[in-house]
């Protein structure tokens, strides 16, 4: 495999063409690098090798040699013979070796894989009108691709449970699990809960959870992710919609600065469901649980909706020059947020050195779990530091901020998605100062705010957030936004703009990033289109050396935070 | 350029200056046709005969036990060329309906809106428990957009039932109780 650090290539001959393939690769990722699929159930590459399903049956070969003189053997030609295998071998338990021969659609293969999908079928129920994997169904498009297209069985299928609640989070339908073991293996290597096993022999095997426990854990919804078929189900999204009425969108998951890279499922401007996407920088394949509700807040009633100044509704424009005469007029503190995208901080910093404002950052910790939830619990801490916003990590409270508005120091105060309330500062000191309040949601601090400018929610704008490994990551809008509320972003710039009187202009994210990227630092050179889809890895400089409260997860190690990346999952 | 052609024209005959030998002619037609049995129909008194693969308004259909058989997989909504099918899926409560809940999931809603339906039959096609039907209804109106989306309620009036003899889910219920006999 390649992901074991080798990049050693070795030359095979694949399907009669000779190829190079990555030293230690199976037959699947070998032929899966020149475009040929062998089809597999049970293999999936972040997990240990089963071989149980039979799917990725192949015929290999090796050249031949005299067993007694170890000379190559010739045919009439003077071509070395090929010992062909007698019977085929599966792809996945396959490592190429220098000189191997593999035959991936011979007439044998076919037919091995037409029987291996006519076993698999025979017990499988016709469930494919309600069953929710139609669609992302591997079993659907391999019976499609590689089965007879009739059913020569005409025995009783086998009857199993139908809905057997695994834990809060997973439903199974015994009857269509293939028994491929991908989340038994799953949760025994990457969840660390082992509470997932075969009961039973032959066709009454069933998958179950051990007597008395439950597949409760953090990861639980990984098991549907990779469950081929539509075994696992979730609780959440089951019955809610067919798939292939869903767009896609990428994403990145802001539950912790781990940065996890997902998918965000939406159809008409409604999320259905987040699942990851794959990276193996930084997730692997996996993601929370917790982090797949992230969108459901947003749906609640108390999100901000209108733009207000001094109580009356206005148009983004009004509040931006409302906010930007507040702040011009002096002592003005600011406070920031992690959970602000990149854009929006440079920004931020923008109004911050015109202003001369002090910034106070508020830390959001809680308990990381050491796989992919660290204790961060902000996903761009790292922007704010890249940015200058920052210079060394932020502290749970405001109590000096506090001492501030009560001496007068400061009279005009700029929030970010803070609720000051819980931070230290009382009502009665937040009605003695101007308040900017920007945030997504209804709060003590709304309340009482001259300006109040609604933001938009992760899935709704685009943006980059820098995660646990200063690596930058980007995401883009899945759904737009409540009706007449435009990005934050460009109500900042508007302010930032006056503030520089300069000309008042709404300024899009490849404006911000060719700004950004003409200034120093660790943004220097780069643009909104240079940011890859797996992210991009930044240098950390000195602030790689600060004491971040992460602990040792799936890709961070504090001791060596520069090479954790390339840890062996 | 273009040119112009004079053709000569030939004078009428004797019979043809009487004209009687046409208007015999047309004369024939009519009286031909006052003793034929009258093709058009007196409409809205009277109406046609609907063949059965007339292609009506889509409807929704009950099985012979009176269960609704759309399961909500929504293929017609997917297959409609003019987007007229909205359905919100939905699961069948087991503890509400017990004898259904083997089913697990049927339509919460399900709505076709009849302003945008164009008839081509392919929901029905489509359909992989044959629950949806267009049957010989073709004329309908209203006085609101509103009332020409026809509803879940409306369109298994309209539906009725079907007397098919499949039973799959009575069948998979039966297996479900019994077990596979071979085990």
């Amino acid at each position: 495999m390649s992901a074991n650090g080798t990049s050693e290539m070795i030359t095979i001959n694949l399907d009669g063409n000779e190829v190079e393939v990555p030293k230690g690769a199976n037959a699947i990722e070998a032929a899966k690098l020149h475009g040929k699929e062998i089809p597999h159930y049970c293999y999936h590459p972040k997990l240990s090798i089963a071989g149980n399903c039979r799917m990725c049956l192949i015929e290999m070969g090796m050249p031949m040699r005299d067993r007694g003189t170890g000379e190559a053997i010739l045919d009439e030609k003077g071509v070395q013979k090929i010992g062909w295998g007698p019977k085929p071998v599966i792809g996945c338990a396959t490592n190429v070796a220098p000189g191997m021969h593999l035959r991936t659609n011979s007439e044998t293969v076919k037919e091995a894989r037409n029987g291996v999908t006519e076993f698999l079928l025979i017990n499988h129920p016709l469930d494919c009108p309600i069953c929710d994997q139609a669609g992302e169904c591997r079993l659907q498009e391999f019976s499609a691709d590689h089965g007879r297209g009739y059913s020569r069985f005409i025995e009783d299928k086998n009857v199993k449970p139908k809905r057997t609640v695994l834990g809060p989070r997973v439903t199974l339908d015994d009857e269509r699990c293939i028994l491929c073991s991908r989340c038994v293996r799953f949760s025994q290597e990457v969840a660390k809960d082992d509470v997932l096993g075969f009961v039973d022999r032959g066709t009454y095997s069933t998958l179950t959870c051990y007597p008395g426990k439950e597949l409760a854990n953090n990861y639980s919804l990984n098991t549907v992710d990779i469950c081929p078929v539509g075994a696992l189900t979730s609780s959440d999204f089951r019955f809610k919609m067919r798939v292939w009425f869903l767009k896609r969108t990428n994403s990145i998951c802001t539950e912790s600065s781990v940065g996890a890279n997902t998918t965000v499922w939406s159809r008409e401007g409604k999320i259905y469901r987040i699942t990851p996407r794959r990276n193996d920088a930084v997730n692997d394949t996996w993601m929370t649980d917790s982090g797949r509700d992230c969108f459901k807040p947003y749906e609640s009633e108390d999100r901000l909706t209108q733009y207000t100044v001094d109580g009356v509704h206005q148009s983004p424009e009004v509040a931006a020059q409302a906010a930007a005469k507040l702040l011009a007029a002096g002592s003005v503190a600011v406070v920031a947020s992690a959970h602000s995208t990149v854009e929006e901080q440079f920004i931020v910093q923008g109004i911050v050195k015109e202003t001369g404002a002090s910034v106070s950052l508020v830390k959001h910790e809680g308990d990381g779990d050491g796989i992919l939830l660290s204790e961060d619990r902000s996903p761009n801490l790292r922007g704010a530091l890249l940015n200058g916003l920052i210079a060394e990590l932020p502290g749970a409270d405001l109590s000096s901020l506090s001492a501030q508005v009560d001496s007068g120091a400061v009279k005009t105060l700029l929030v970010l998605h803070e609720d000051l309330t819980q931070l230290g500062l009382s009502e009665a000191q937040l009605k003695t100062v101007q308040i900017i309040y920007l945030g997504a949601f209804a709060n003590a601090v709304s309340q009482v705010a001259q300006v109040v400018i609604p933001s938009l929610s992760v899935f709704e704008k685009a943006g980059s957030f820098v995660n646990q490994n200063f690596r930058l990551q980007k995401f883009a809008p899945a759904v737009p936004g409540p009706r007449g509320l435009v990005a934050e972003l460009g109500v900042l710039a508007m302010m930032e703009a006056k503030l520089r009187e300069d000309s008042l202009q709404v300024l899009t994210i490849e404006q911000v990033w060719s700004r950004m990227g003409e200034g120093e630092g660790a943004f220097a050179g780069l643009a909104w289109q240079k940011i890859p889809d797996e992210g991009l890895k930044l240098e950390a400089g000195s602030l790689a050396q600060l004491d971040f409260v992460e602990s040792k997860n799936l890709k961070y190690d504090p001791a060596t935070p520069e090479a954790a990346e390339a840890l062996p999952a | 350029m273009a040119t112009s052609k004079v053709i000569e024209r030939k004078p009428l005959t004797f019979a043809e200056k009487t004209f009687l030998p046409q208007i015999a002619t047309g004369l024939k037609t009519t009286f031909g046709n006052m003793l034929k049995k009258p093709i058009t129909l007196q409409y809205p008194e009277e109406r046609p005969v609907i063949p059965d693969n007339y292609r009506g308004v889509p409807t929704l259909v009950k099985d012979p036990n009176g269960r609704e058989k759309c399961v909500s997989c929504q293929l017609c909504e997917f297959v409609c060329p003019p987007k007229a099918i909205r359905i919100t899926p939905g699961e069948i409560d087991p503890e509400a309906e017990p004898d259904r809940a083997h089913v697990e999931k049927a339509p919460q809603e399900f709505e076709i809106n009849m302003l945008r339906c164009i008839y081509c039959g392919f929901c029905e096609e489509v359909c992989p428990e044959e629950a949806i039907y267009l049957q010989d209804v073709f004329s309908l109106s209203g006085y609101s957009r509103e009332e020409m989306i026809n509803k879940k309620d409306k369109l298994y009036e309209l539906g009725g039932t079907l007397p098919d003899q499949h039973f799959k889910w009575d069948k998979k219920k039966a297996a479900e109780l019994e077990g596979n006999p071979e085990h």
